[in-house]
């Protein structure tokens, strides 16, 4: 399977995200949380969208068997015609699985099946897919399913980085933490706090962000506020972060920056507070 | 006779299981009926944070089908309710730790002291799922009015009706605001994709993460909207037609008046 | 105002649209979910079709194919052979009169092929 992504690479004409196999591998970065609906598949969308702003050549995979969803948050639903399986089982090339991005030109999404089951997928297989495609694209983003089952294992192999999503809730803190244990030494995760609403937390009816920092210790990629224009951009299948004109955009663009190494000191842009200040400080510097 | 064997169950993570297991039940409580709740998500509970008797756990379901203790052992008692108890799952094993015919034979044994055995299903579709499934008869779909959630719904829908199971809806975190402003799907919209009998719509209240934060389940509160809602619910499960609280403007005219007066 | 007058003169809301795409997507979702039900589709397609026509079954396809409001299924039917049309039959005639005799009924032509160019006629 691997000879077969290699010579594709090099058989490609006129696709514009293989210009000539990258000299330096891309980097796979799974998104992941335990707990379900804190926000992986948006996270994933809108950072893959707002790397590709950046000129990032970036594949996008869902490994949600039989629950997909990235395909729907992107626009794409219409425009997918086959799936991860079908390029694991060799019934399609990877260039006729991925679906170029309908906004983004350099983005790629390879789709999950819908109709298959997650213990259909061959873990060592998606491995040397996701190696596959860190030959081709300068990040892939891997949108891992809730849950700590067969979907999350098959999410995790072939990553060599790993995003946590939070929400400053306690469930939500408790499986990010568990999730962490699970993801072993090989990774050090970092970890990005989503759907924060700071007049929640002015109130104490909400753990903040100080909060959520104190229990998980880990590196803090970004905050991002809660916005019901969310929703609204998955009604119409446009990713928040194509816009300019919203801060939760504007956070995720600053975490494409950090991801990319841009040392992005405080997320003012993103949330309208006054412990902005004190956020500053908890951001580290550049990564790895 | 046995009590009544539900699962609650979405497929999308997040949507408010957890929440409605445990709220529902106290509500069934409160009524006086005896209620279990099984936390069926080996690996990540939370049914027992939510109540906020995490630190009362001794045993787990796990050791229950193990034969490492009794049923009645590992059950919690809530002391704020005459007759709720849950029985908690396992923090530090996998889903795979138990078979769906031992999950059966454990819900079967619960039902035997129960009016009704609420399970609290994990999201997804997988192994987790499957067991939660196994030891009910009927099921309570848990929805928001958003895309990704009603995709996951109507799979999980597929899926039960592939096991013949009877079930209802509930739509959770409804925005009447955003409904009526054209911004979210509404109840109508969401029941007619998914076309199966509708038991509750619950609105969006950021009061719920704080009662979360403090473990007290919301229908302890009698000041909160939401209390009277699942009150409402758990008498439509009991049987009771309960008419529903109208959120948001129905057809035409109703929606042209809503939305003037909306703004 | 503006958007109450958006809302009644047809601009769609993010609602309409997102109710449309769940409408498409799960009609996907189902016919990918029953495989059986496209080949019993198929089965009865071809069924019918070989009624008038003669098909190679084991060439058959049937696919789905979406466009951005619409799911389409396209069938493709590979005909092996289409019979001399016969003519239709004759309605059944009233008890002969002496006095009235419809006109006889109508023999279809064959079309001649054409015979000016014989050197283009492949």
């Amino acid at each position: 399977m691997h000879q077969h992504l290699l010579r594709q690479a090099q058989d490609d004409k006129g696709q514009e995200s293989v210009a000539a196999p990258a000299a330096k591998l891309g980097r796979a970065i799974v998104v992941t949380s335990g707990k379900g609906g804190v926000g992986k598949t948006t996270t994933t969308a809108n950072l893959g969208t707002a790397l590709a702003a950046r000129g990032a050549r970036v594949a996008l995979i869902d490994a949600d068997v039989g629950l997909r969803n990235l395909d729907i948050v992107l626009g794409l639903e219409s425009r997918v015609k086959y799936h991860v399986l079908d390029v694991l089982e060799d019934k399609v090339s990877l260039d006729e699985a991925l679906v170029p991005d309908k906004h983004s030109p350099t983005l790629v999404l390879l789709a999950a099946a819908q109709s298959r089951e997650k213990d259909e997928v061959d873990t060592e297989k998606m491995r040397a897919l996701v190696q596959g495609l860190r030959e081709r694209y300068d990040y892939v983003l891997i949108d891992c399913p809730a849950g700590i089952e067969l979907g999350f294992k098959n999410a995790v192999v072939g990553a060599d980085e790993a995003i946590v999503v939070c929400t400053p809730e306690v469930s939500a803190v408790r499986d990010v933490d568990r999730v962490v244990g699970l993801l072993g030494n090989r990774f050090k995760p970092q970890l990005i706090i989503n759907r924060l609403r700071p007049q929640l937390v002015k109130k104490g009816k909400m753990l903040s962000v100080e909060d959520v920092n104190a229990i998980l210790r880990l590196p803090l990629l970004g905050v991002i506020a809660d916005e019901p224009e969310i929703i609204i951009t998955t009604n119409k299948g446009e990713p928040l972060a194509l816009r300019h004109d919203s801060e939760t955009a504007s956070a995720y663009h600053a975490i494409a920056a950090r991801i990319a190494g841009e040392d992005v000191p405080a997320p003012s842009p993103e949330l309208k507070e006054s412990f902005i200040d004190k956020l500053g400080s908890l951001f580290g510097g550049k990564r790895a | 006779m046995a009590g009544r064997r539900i699962v609650v169950t979405s497929g999308k993570g997040g949507v408010g299981k957890t929440t409605t297991t445990a709220n529902l039940g106290a509500a069934l409580a409160k009524r006086g009926s005896r209620v279990i709740l099984v936390d069926a998500d080996i690996g990540l509970r939370n049914l027992d944070l939510v109540l906020g008797l995490e630190k009362r756990i001794v045993f787990d379901l796990v050791e229950v089908a193990e034969g490492r203790c009794q049923l009645r052992q590992a059950l919690i008692k809530d002391k704020r309710f005459e007759s709720l108890s849950i029985l908690p799952a396992a923090q530090t094993r996998d889903k795979d730790a138990i078979t769906e015919s031992q999950f059966e034979a454990l819900i079967a044994q619960a039902a035997q002291n129960a009016d009704y055995v609420l399970i609290d299903c994990p999201a997804g579709i997988e192994g987790g799922f499957r067991n939660a499934v196994a030891g009910a008869k009927e099921a309570i779909v848990v929805t928001t009015p958003e895309v990704s959630a009603i995709r996951d719904a109507d799979r999980v829908v597929g899926k039960l009706n592939d096991r013949a199971l009877p079930m209802r809806l509930i739509v959770n975190r409804l925005r009447p605001e955003m409904v009526r402003s054209g911004d979210m799907l509404s109840v109508e919209d969401v029941c007619e994709i998914l076309a199966i009998e509708l038991l509750g719509i619950v609105p969006d209240d950021a009061e719920v993460i704080d009662t979360t934060n403090r473990g007290e389940p919301i229908v302890l509160d009698p000041t909160a909207k939401l209390g009277g809602i699942y009150d409402k619910i758990a008498r439509r499960l009991e049987g009771e037609m309960v008419p529903f609280t109208t959120f948001d403007s129905q057809g035409f005219f109703g929606k042209l008046f809503g939305s003037l007066k909306a703004g | 105002m503006i958007e109450w007058v958006k809302k009644v003169f047809g601009a769609p809301t993010s609602s309409s649209t997102a109710k449309e795409r769940l409408r498409l997507v799960l009609m996907t979702d189902h016919l990918a979910l029953a495989p059986e039900i496209i080949e019993n589709m198929k089965r009865d397609l071809v069924d019918v079709i070989s009624r008038y026509v003669e098909v190679d079954r084991d060439k058959v396809e049937v696919n789905f194919e979406r466009e951005d409001r619409a799911l389409a299924m396209l069938a493709n039917i590979p005909i092996v052979s289409v019979n001399r049309p016969s003519p239709p039959p004759e309605p059944a005639k009233p008890a002969p009169t002496a006095s009235h005799s419809g006109p006889p009924p109508r023999r279809r032509r064959r079309k001649k092929p054409p015979t000016q160019n014989p050197a283009a006629a492949h």
